[in-house]
């Protein structure tokens, strides 16, 4: 069992988690996932770890609750506990020196982006990061981000903040702006990723994305995750999750995460009514 | 030994084979229930009366444990059950689950003089009706631990190659703890057989035992990523490590389509099913897509299970493809006879070629070939050659392929010095000794994809090489 020391809640929907796991905290780096499993019945999910105390022996978790196993990670308070917890899993970003960086985080892929524009200030680049998002309210870690230093942009789809528009328009501007790109790291909902990767290849930057896909095991056993990159088929769990996004059959990829999605609607609308029907007894 | 039976060989010769207790095949196709009940008493009994109690028995090399069959035989003739399942646990630790899965056609039950004219002695199904006899009633003694030794021994994977050199380990004395990747033990017995061919109850009847013997066990612990196999070395402190994790990495044909959604590797349609329990959604929560027609590629036990299960979760029509003809089919005699029981349809001598999609992404069909069978092979086998112009589609909505796996590669690429083999293999000596010292492998893991049994049989010398090494060093 691994035990939630910390809760605090960013935006609506979104939860951050320090989640006692010691061999982890102390093996994790930038890009690394785990796969969590918060109770028996429960999915396996992968997670990527927004950051680590090995200190203390904790890992730090960003869950946007959208389907049943993360509303029910989300409605889980400081001293519960979580069932399994396995990792770290899969490559960790390459960070490198090159220069000039972008980091364009999309929603919840901000939480996931942050360690990685961390690493890469560190290891001496200079920073520039997009943070996006639907409207104000889901904006999240951008003092953090400011903080690492990087200079920081917010855009968002409704204008309630920051530049109204979407994460490629900032993008572009900075490729235009004549300050050379070295890079640009890119995490978000997978449209999100297409459209910066398709911007970026006429620009002819290295884009890096990560790919969230359908995963069982996390550890390359089942395949379930399997993507094509450049034509060859890959498992984003043991080879990913990070892949050249100028390779990635992104229409390929949004296809088969819908695989599920009428029964991922089913647990969620079961889930529901279980928390109606438990709420329904405690008024009794 | 057992002269227990009064019975003349000419007479032994006489009592046919007894049949199994099984679940009607109408009945069991809408369950997950166990297919065979196997043997009451009455029926082992009588089966017992028929070995012949040979004075070299041939049965016993045909064990690869080495079982000392006739004389567990003796004792269930004795009605001593209990002394005939601890008869066989001096050999082997997991004789409920070997009972069931092993390939008795292929070992003991081939060599058994009696298969030569008549019917072999059902050996698995005795092995089976003692071992769950002491399940049932409770029966069961731990074995005595002789003496305490400080050392430590790692063991990675927690298959049958794994829980075997645990047990083994264990009752020498040593300090063992084993490392599993998932979140519950077992290997292939958890996440790849199924509940109707292996009730998971006695793998966790089984878990307890060896846990007993005072073996530790570490969950969600991927070794090479949690921690390094020189890491258990150095800060852990184990003085030798065993490597058992298996072939679990799934390939794929490599024909057009195989991304498409509907698409299943076995390793990942079992997964969902036995371990993540998606025959029970929505009470679990992980989903499983099954078509009215199920097609699954492969002739060995998992393409077999693929599609037995395909079966259960209401697909209509279920296929097996296969290259080869009937009787290459690598799967359990008793399987491929189930699964015809449960109207599991065969397209043998068939390759498939490309997987169709319908505008979403959806696979919808499969395009084969015909193949008939041509010149013998390295393998002795009758090589299949496609026929010209035999080309054919089979429309399907869900698409399983089961043509074999891999070991995972995480340790390797994180262990310096460990030589593996061109098919990702561990190499080893006979003793199950790698390239480095105090590192042994057996299973799948350094045999590419085997058996139950074979796992074991590698489980039990590296515990006994890895003693031997300890009390060198
Ligand atoms: C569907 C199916 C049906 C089968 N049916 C039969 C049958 O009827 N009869 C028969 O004899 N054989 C059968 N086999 C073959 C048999 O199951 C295998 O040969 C046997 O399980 C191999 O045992 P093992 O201990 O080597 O590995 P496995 O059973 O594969 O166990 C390996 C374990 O190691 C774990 N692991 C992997 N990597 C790591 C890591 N880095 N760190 C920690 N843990 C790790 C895995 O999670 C797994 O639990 C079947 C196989 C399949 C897939
Ligand atoms: S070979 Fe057959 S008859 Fe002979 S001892 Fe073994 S089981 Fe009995
Ligand atoms: S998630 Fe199973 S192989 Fe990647």
């Amino acid at each position: 069992m691994y035990r939630i020391v910390r809760k605090q809640v960013l935006a609506p929907t979104i939860t951050r988690f320090e989640i006692e796991a010691p061999f982890i905290a102390k093996k994790r780096k930038a890009g690394n996932f785990v796969m969590i499993r918060v109770e028996n019945h429960g999915e396996r999910i992968p997670l990527t770890i927004a950051d680590g105390d090995p200190a203390r022996g904790t890992i730090t978790l960003i869950v946007q609750a959208i389907g049943k196993t993360t509303k029910l990670l989300c409605s889980k308070e400081q001293g519960e506990e979580v069932l399994d917890v396995v990792g770290p899993l899969g490559n960790p970003t390459p960070i490198e020196h090159i220069g000039h960086v972008v980091c364009v985080g999309g929603g919840v892929g901000t939480a996931e982006l942050y360690p990685i524009a961390k690493a890469l200030c560190d290891a001496g680049n200079t920073v520039s990061t997009i943070i996006g998002a639907r409207s104000h309210d889901l904006v999240i870690l951008e003092h953090e981000m400011r903080a690492i230093p990087s200079t920081t942009y917010v855009t968002t789809d409704d204008g309630s903040y920051g530049r109204r528009g979407f994460v490629t328009d900032q993008l572009k501007d900075i490729l235009d702006s004549g300050n050379p790109v070295g890079a640009v790291f890119a995490i978000g909902p997978l449209p999100m990723m297409k459209a910066v990767s398709d911007l970026t290849r006429s620009y002819k930057v290295h884009t890096l994305v990560s790919l969230n896909t359908i995963m069982v095991d996390g550890t390359g056993m089942c395949g379930g995750c399997r993507v094509t990159i450049g034509g060859e088929m890959k498992f984003a769990c043991v080879d990913g999750p990070e892949f050249d996004g100028h390779k990635v059959d992104f229409t390929e990829l949004m296809m088969r995460n819908r695989t599920y999605v009428d029964m991922e609607r089913i647990a969620d609308e079961r889930y529901r009514c279980q928390l109606a029907g438990l709420t329904q007894e405690n008024v009794q | 030994m057992s002269s227990a039976n009064p019975l003349k060989p000419s007479e032994r010769m006489k009592i046919p084979r007894q049949e199994p207790i099984e679940q009607a095949a109408a009945e069991r196709m809408t369950n997950f229930l166990e297919v065979s009940f196997g043997f009451d008493d009455e029926r082992s009994v009588i089966e017992a009366k028929r070995c012949l109690d040979c004075k070299q028995p041939l049965c016993i090399d045909g064990c690869p444990v080495g079982i000392d069959i006739p004389a567990f035989i003796g004792l269930v003739l004795k009605k001593d059950y209990v002394g005939a399942v601890n008869k066989i646990r001096e050999a082997n630790y997991l004789p409920a689950i070997c009972g069931r899965v092993c390939p008795q056609e292929s070992q003991c039950e081939e060599l058994c003089v009696l298969g030569k004219k008549l019917t072999p002695v059902a050996i698995g199904k005795l092995e089976r009706f003692v071992a769950d006899f002491e399940m049932q009633q409770n029966l069961f003694t731990p074995p005595v631990i002789a003496e305490h030794r400080e050392e430590k021994v790692a063991i990675v994977g927690s298959g049958p190659a794994g829980l075997t050199c645990a047990a083994e380990l264990a009752r020498k004395g040593y300090q063992v703890t084993i490392f599993e990747a998932l979140h519950a033990v077992g290997g292939v017995l958890r996440y790849g057989i199924p509940e109707f061919r292996l009730p998971k109850e006695i793998l966790d009847i089984e878990t307890e035992r060896i846990k007993a013997l005072g073996v530790q066990i570490y969950l969600n612990f991927v070794i090479g990523r949690t921690a390094t196999i020189d890491e258990l070395f150095g800060e852990w402190g184990f003085k030798a490590i065993f490597l058992a994790t298996g072939a679990g990495t799934p390939t794929f044909l490599g024909i057009p389509g195989e991304n498409l959604s509907g698409v299943y590797s076995a390793n990942e349609f079992l997964t969902r099913v036995n371990l993540m329990g998606a025959y029970r959604f929505p009470d679990f929560d992980t989903p499983i897509r099954i078509g009215k027609t199920v097609a699954v590629i492969g002739g060995g036990n998992t393409a077999m299970d693929a599609v037995r299960t395909a079966k259960r979760l209401g697909a209509e029509h279920a296929y097996l493809i296969y290259r080869r003809s009937r009787s290459e089919m690598p799967a359990r005699q008793e399987e491929i006879h189930h699964a015809e029981q449960e109207g599991i349809e065969l397209l043998l001598l068939t390759n498939p070629t490309r997987i169709l999609a319908d505008n979403n992404n959806w696979v919808c069909g499969i395009e084969c070939q015909r193949m008939e069978l041509g010149e013998p092979d390295d393998s002795g086998r009758r090589r299949p050659v496609p026929v010209k112009g035999s080309e054919f589609v089979v429309e399907i909505q869900t698409l399983v392929e089961a043509i074999g796996q891999k070991p995972n590669p995480i340790i390797q690429s994180t262990t310096p010095g460990l030589d593996t083999s061109k098919r990702g293999t561990v190499v080893t000596n006979e003793q199950q000794a790698t390239s480095r010292p105090g590192i042994f492998a057996g299973g799948d893991l350094s045999r590419g994809g085997a058996t139950v049994i074979l796992a074991m049989r590698d489980g039990k010398q590296a515990a006994a090489a890895i003693h031997d090494y300890l009390e060198k060093t």
